[in-house]
């Protein structure tokens, strides 16, 4: 391997395909990863609601869900949802980038209705009982007093969830959606190097989820001020 | 001091885990009358605070009644026939927790006023006038705008205790209120409940505290493994007890 000339390559690359990179690839990263994370935390919520139900059914469907994602491989459950939902959905026919969104939003899901109950459960059950013997309701209790601390254990692991699925979204490269990785893989095939386009992106990924852990960082010292007072 | 008028009537209480298994509570009865100051005592895991926690359903009695001002709340149905809301029971039931149990994310005072607001619809201005005026009286009216992180045990206590009189309840639960405290910060909590006390303010008390119970007690109950094995004037509790497994429990603690 001759350093001299990867660098010299990389440069070249850099200079020729930089918007391949950095608009084209981080465009289809971040917004597969902010689909995934905004739209997996919706149905996150609706899931640890079902978990923590008084219907058992809800539970019992909640919590098979939650194992089976958990128990099986990302990749797999990409190749289940791109092969399986045009055929069911014919709608999603050719829809690739929806397809890949789905399977994303569904795997994350699982994820995030576990930090939510976890975050839920982590708050203190005095806590419950003290506004349960003032009278207030179950509903008054969840969103006066338990949903208010919970947040606070929520939000920092839900930034966490964020940084993983922007790595994650790189598993799409397998279907060629357009992505980072998928990028990294078209200039690995036009220019028949392979070293200095998979450095590239190894770089532009880094750097995106140093960010965004520095961003979270600073909010998660913000949110634990509110404690010290 | 006692009026016998019966507040809350005990019938045949019972609390089961595992089944059979575990006892907690086998069978108490008694009658609590507007007035009393009762104080429980007995050994840990007597079942006197499950007892404590079941006279306002934090513990689900596995059966037995509790009749509190009329009503059997451990019924799924109220006496009009529509389902029974322990919410409103509650609220005449002001309780204590050991751990205090403040609202971290709100100020004493929003914690004071949260529950008279949000339940019984009081306006704040007036429910602040309130929580202001019983701040005063337990002497942390300065501190109204203070988060509960920033107080001592003994303080947060103070507190916890007026949050509970912030709705006017009729009778006051206590489960070990001062067992979480710093030995120098106990008296200043025995004394708010001393003078709730003597302000006629019906109260049951879960305490180690045999002091508090000999002088402020009308009525002592001894509880050891789930049974009430003995009651009595703290008199007769103290100085002159019957059952053996109370003379041996008094002969560890005094």
């Amino acid at each position: 391997m001759n350093f001299a000339t990867i660098g010299e390559n990389i440069v070249k690359l850099t200079v020729k395909y930089w918007d391949k990179f950095l608009l084209v690839g981080m465009g289809y990263t971040l917004s597969l990863a902010a689909i995934t994370v905004v739209v997996g935390a919706v149905l996150g919520s609706l899931l640890a609601l079902l978990r923590m139900s008084k219907f058992p059914p809800f539970r019992w469907i909640a919590a098979v869900y939650t194992e089976i994602i958990r128990g099986t491989p990302m990749l797999l459950q990409l190749y289940l949802f791109y092969f399986a939902l045009p055929q069911l959905i014919p709608f999603l026919n050719r829809k690739q980038y929806l397809c890949v969104a789905i399977a994303l939003v569904c795997n994350s899901a699982a994820y995030v209705s576990e930090i939510i109950r976890s975050g839920i459960q982590a708050v203190d059950i005095g806590q419950t009982e003290a506004a349960r013997s003032l009278g207030l309701s179950a509903g008054q209790t969840m969103t006066e007093i338990i949903l208010p601390q919970a947040i606070k254990n929520i939000l920092p692991a839900l930034g966490n969830e964020f940084i993983m699925i922007v790595k994650d979204t790189s598993l799409a490269s397998t279907f060629f959606i357009g992505d980072l990785m998928t990028q990294c893989l078209l200039i690995k095939g036009t220019t028949y190097l392979t070293m200095e386009p998979l450095i590239m992106v190894a770089v532009v990924y880094f750097v995106l989820t140093f960010i965004l852990t520095k961003l979270l960082g600073a909010f998660e010292r913000r949110l634990r001020r509110g404690d010290i007072r | 001091m006692a009026t016998f008028d019966k507040l809350i009537e005990v019938k045949d209480l019972k609390k089961y885990y595992n089944g059979e298994a575990i006892k907690a509570l086998d069978g108490v009865s008694v009658d609590i009358n507007k007035g009393d100051v009762m104080v429980i005592i007995g050994p840990s895991g007597s079942g006197k605070s499950t007892f404590l926690r079941s006279l306002n359903l934090l513990e689900v009695p596995t059966s037995g009644a509790i009749i509190f001002e009329g009503v059997d709340i451990t019924q799924k149905k109220g006496p009009d026939g529509k389902k029974l809301n322990i919410d409103l029971h509650r609220q005449k039931m002001g309780m204590v927790f050991q751990h205090f149990n403040l609202f971290p994310h709100k100020t004493i005072l929003q914690n004071m006023t949260l529950a008279p607001m949000k339940v019984k619809g009081v306006p704040q201005a007036e429910a602040e006038a309130k929580a202001l005026e019983l701040l005063d009286r337990v002497g942390l009216k300065d501190r109204a705008g203070a988060y509960p992180i920033q107080l001592s045990g003994g303080q947060k206590q103070r507190v916890a205790i007026v949050r509970a009189l912030a709705m006017e309840p009729d009778v006051m639960l206590f489960d070990e209120p001062t067992s979480a405290l710093d030995p120098e910060m106990v008296g200043e909590v025995l004394d708010v409940m001393k003078r709730l006390a003597r302000n006629g303010m019906t109260m049951v008390v879960v305490t180690h505290e045999m002091g508090f119970a000999r002088e402020v007690g009308n009525r002592v109950l001894f509880m050891d493994e789930g049974r009430l094995l003995e009651e009595g004037t703290p008199d007769q509790i103290f100085n002159h007890p019957q059952n053996p497994r109370l003379q041996d429990f008094l002969s560890k603690v005094l």
